[in-house]
């Protein structure tokens, strides 16, 4: 069965992106550790940090593509799942500084210990185990997402007010971990972390190993993500985004399939952001921002929805041209954003690799409609040589 | 003592001599030098007789030995009225009124004070200034022995009253006759009529004297004690919640500021504005250039500068609106999503453009006179520009209500949004009435911006503030009805300020936010819904 949905779920394109991804999780910490820093092939650290980060907003990036891609669901608070993904991993992180924090509590982090609070919350137990912590990555971002679209899906919040919807609820989010009381470290949120499964987590090798982890999940979720899309619920996951009410008169239970996309989704978005803390070493409540939300939803737009490697090229075209133009006119970053925003949505809406592959698809029915032509041609001129 | 004796007899010789009129002055003197001679045990006695002088000139004396600057001299046993600190004091003799040089201080010794003189001292004071010829200095009086109530007073404030002709001044002296009263040992039956009256005011001074009271009363006014108690707090009780809906209408009237032209743009017209937000900052940095030129050039208008911005502000968003329609929402009618990221992009855009224009900080936009301070209502205090702005908010409304219902571009706006093709063959010109309309939507932002910039930062990030909050009410409300925007606002708004008193004003505000999701749950489409085929189109 499993070699059936791997069948099934993999095509050319996915195949060549999958190998090309797990080249790099490959390749990239080779270069990194085992060339000397004056070889011409070496790849610098920050280098693959930031390329790390690229690639869980890739990842990210992908988890939208699931649900507004293939579903039609405009999420317009994926960055809430990243950030929650995040806060999982965070709070393990947090837990494996033990002693060393600046107050040197074995048991509470420092921000604890700064506001006071004798022992640790409930909900921080377990954290201190690595298996836990993952398992909270996933499942947290999975269980708010079931309630909020089971709602959400059962009574048929639709297009503009479910993105409204998921807007307000990464607002709350936002407001939530804002708050000192909510013992997430507040306003700082978690930071200063340690080590990760016992590495030192500034080391050169952590972060090649990080790398090769986001790249690996990348091509794991690519596998995944493509083996929904081709299978039978993924064709109704496409009706129903275009005919909704089509496909239910039909009698596909709708509210169902949307609900296991959106989950599903939501637990991608989850482990993007629990690579991500590591990468960048601080997980804070801005990370809820509504805006960063629609940040994605441009990555997505700019890759392709409904394209599987779209997004992925998206994410990182964008946060790459973000990183050069915030250092070089930090002042027109946001004309940029702004003005991709606009353009992509007048002039691009199938993105940059959508476009390509109806253009591709194009010249490959005009080649078909000509060698049909021609063979017409043939066979009617056939009749005229044998005359 | 010698030196006492010295004095009175000089002054008593003096006195013989003199005429009636400096006579009294003498005598007056003669008081006051006793002070410096008297004991701290006796000398609520020497004050009690410069108080029954009724003597104008006795309240700076006794307010200089309340305040510790009543020194004698130590030569001759002269009291004064001294000023500065420092060795050397500036003495001014205390009944004539003129200064008589300076001296070290260490040829004076101070009139020695203590907590029960300061007492003495206020009382006197009290019962001085309450038959002052002042009318405002007799008000004041009164308000003073209301908030402290003395038992010694009473006695001041029965005479007080006796000769009060003024309503009002007679009014606050009944009920400081009646918190003093509790606190004397008058009868009983004197007592309960006080504590009746007590209960009649009201009021949250009257309170802990009633809980004073409470503790050192008789059984037998126990009861009526408590029963004023609970009245005041009800009453008290009721203005707080009273309080509550005023911060909760004022809540909301920003609320429907912020979103009454999202009503238009997204509730009639079906497009998500995401700029929406940065019209009303456009309309807050407009009042900011036109305080700016005001202040510079034409300072005299400057309450005006509002009056002038309005307008301006309302072309001026409204112009940027109508650039927005046409340039790029006219290309992605029918595809809400699309048109969601453009107009984000758009709003980056414009929020970017202010920052490099005006720079990141706030600007500074100031109160016109009319719209700073505050008044009482009853047991409310209610400022002024809130005041004004839940005003605004209604006349806004309604203007809005009448242009949609009675005039012929409101005619054609809901003909469009209702069957655009049938509304296009009658002969209306749709796509610009789709601009007209978005450009009203957002000039009717602008001059909400223009309200908010008395309320809130004018800064670039002004209007992110508001998009989300705006969304929720037009969403809860109900699309395309503006009344729906009007209820939805006020009870978001009140809402907000119930909550907030339990559970803070962030997790107050989240749990507005969850109950709102919840309440789309259960009705997608919000407060008062449209019915019929147009909801699906």
């Amino acid at each position: 069965m499993i070699t059936s949905f791997l069948v099934k779920s993999l095509d050319r394109t996915i195949i060549t992106a999958a190998a090309i991804l797990l080249a790099l999780a490959a390749l990239v910490p080779a270069l990194n550790l085992m060339t000397a820093p004056d070889h011409p092939l070496h790849v610098p650290t920050y280098l693959v940090s930031l390329f790390g980060k690229y690639l869980t907003y890739a990842l990210l990036a992908l988890a939208l593509d699931l649900v507004w891609g293939f579903c039609g669901i405009l999420s317009l608070g994926h960055a809430a799942f990243f950030a929650l993904g995040g806060y999982a991993m965070g709070m393990y992180l947090m837990r494996q500084i033990g002693a060393r924090g600046s107050y040197g509590n074995p048991l509470l982090p420092d921000f604890m210990v700064f506001l006071n609070w004798k022992e640790l919350p409930w909900f921080w137990y377990g954290f201190d185990m690595f298996w836990f912590a993952a398992l909270m990555v996933v499942l947290v971002p999975a269980l708010i997402a079931f309630v909020f679209g089971w709602f959400a899906f059962r009574s048929r919040v639709n297009g503009v007010y479910l993105s409204i919807i998921t807007q307000a609820m990464t607002y709350a989010l936002l407001l939530a971990f804002f708050r000192n009381d909510m013992g997430f470290g507040g306003n700082n949120g978690l930071t200063d972390f340690k080590d990760i499964l016992g590495f030192n987590i500034h080391a050169d090798g952590t972060r090649a190993a990080l790398f090769a982890a986001s790249a690996l999940a990348l091509a794991v979720s690519l596998v995944i993500t493509s083996g929904i899309v081709r299978s039978k619920l993924g064709k109704v996951l496409v009706a129903l985004r275009d005919a909704e009410s089509r496909t239910r008169f039909l009698g596909y239970r709708v509210e169902h399939m949307k609900l296991f996309a959106f989950t599903v989704s939501a637990m991608m978005a989850g482990v993007a952001g629990a690579l991500y803390v590591p990468q960048v070493g601080i997980i804070n409540p801005g990370e809820f921002e509504p805006g960063n939300s629609i940040e994605v939803v441009i990555w997505t737009a700019v890759g392709g929805r409904g394209t599987l490697i779209g997004p992925i090229i998206g994410a990182v075209l964008v946060n790459g041209g973000k990183s050069i133009f915030t250092a070089a006119f930090p002042e027109f970053w946001l004309f940029a954003l702004g003005g991709l925003f606009v353009l992509v949505t007048l002039f691009l809406p199938k993105g940059v690799v959508g476009t390509l592959q109806q253009h591709l698809a194009r010249r490959r029915a005009n080649r078909e409609a000509a060698r049909k032509n021609g063979e017409a041609e043939f066979a009617a001129a056939e009749p005229m040589a044998a005359e | 003592m010698y030196r006492f004796i010295q004095t009175v007899l000089m002054a008593l010789f003096l006195t013989a001599a003199a005429t009636p009129w400096v006579r009294a002055e003498e005598g007056l003197r003669d008081l006051v030098n006793a002070l410096g001679e008297a004991k701290l045990s006796n000398m609520d006695e020497h004050i009690a007789a410069l108080a029954k002088t009724g003597d104008p000139k006795v309240v700076p004396i006794l307010e200089a030995l309340g305040e510790g600057n009543l020194y004698a001299r130590k030569a001759d046993g002269q009291v004064f009225l001294t000023e500065g600190t420092g060795s050397k004091l500036a003495l001014t003799d205390p009944v004539s009124g003129d200064s008589a040089g300076e001296a070290p201080k260490t040829q004076l010794s101070k009139v020695k004070v203590n907590n029960s003189v300061r007492r003495a001292v206020r009382t006197a004071l009290g019962s001085l200034t309450l038959l002052s010829p002042n009318r405002d200095a007799r008000l004041k009086a009164a308000k003073s022995v209301l908030q402290s109530p003395d038992a010694d007073a009473l006695d001041a404030v029965e005479n007080a009253l006796a000769a009060e002709k003024d309503a009002e001044v007679r009014a606050l002296l009944e009920q400081a006759r009646a918190t003093s009263l509790l606190v004397s040992d008058r009868p009983v039956e004197e007592k309960r009529q006080a504590i009746q009256m007590m209960k009649q005011r009201g009021g949250r001074d009257a309170l802990p004297v009633l809980s004073i009271a409470l503790g050192s009363a008789d059984e037998a006014l126990k009861p009526d004690i408590e029963a004023a108690l609970a009245s005041i707090e009800q009453t008290q009780a009721l203005w707080a919640a009273g309080q509550n809906v005023w911060y909760g209408l004022s809540l909301g009237s920003v609320l429907l500021l912020a979103a009454i032209g999202l009503a238009i743009t997204f509730g009639v017209m079906g497009i998500i504005n995401m700029a929406h937000g940065e019209m009303v900052m456009l309309g807050a940095y407009t009042t900011f250039l036109v305080q700016e030129v005001v202040r510079n050039s034409y300072p005299g208008l400057f309450d005006w500068s509002l009056a002038i911005a309005l307008p301006l502000a309302f072309l001026v968003t409204g112009a940027v609106g109508f650039a927005i329609e046409r340039g790029v929402i006219r290309f992605l009618y029918g595809r809400p999503l699309e048109t969601l990221l453009a107009t984000w992009g758009i709003s980056l855009i414009l929020q970017q453009s202010v920052r490099t224009i005006f720079g990141p900080t706030n600007r500074e936009v100031g109160n016109p006179s009319w719209m700073s301070g505050a008044f009482e209502l009853g047991g409310l205090a209610i400022t002024w520009n809130r005041l004004w702005i839940i005003l605004f908010a209604l006349a806004v409304f309604a203007a809005l209500l009448f242009l949609l219902k009675k005039t012929p571009m409101g005619l054609q706006m809901r003909a469009v949004t209702q069957n655009r093709r049938m509304a296009s063959s009658m002969g209306i010109r749709t796509p610009l009435i789709d601009a007209l309309t978005f450009a009203l939507g957002s000039g009717i932002a602008g001059m909400a911006g223009v309200a908010l910039s008395q309320i809130d930062n004018v800064s670039p990030n002004l209007g992110q503030g508001y998009i989300i909050d705006s969304f929720m009410v037009v969403v809860f409300g109900g699309v395309g009805n503006l009344w729906g925007t009007l209820v939805g606002a006020f009870s978001l708004g009140i809402l907000n300020k119930f909550l907030e008193p339990y559970a803070g004003a962030v997790l107050g505000k989240i749990l507005v936010l969850v109950l709102i999701i919840l309440f789309i749950q259960k009705r997608p489409r919000g407060l008062f819904a449209l019915k019929g085929r147009a909801v699906e189109a």
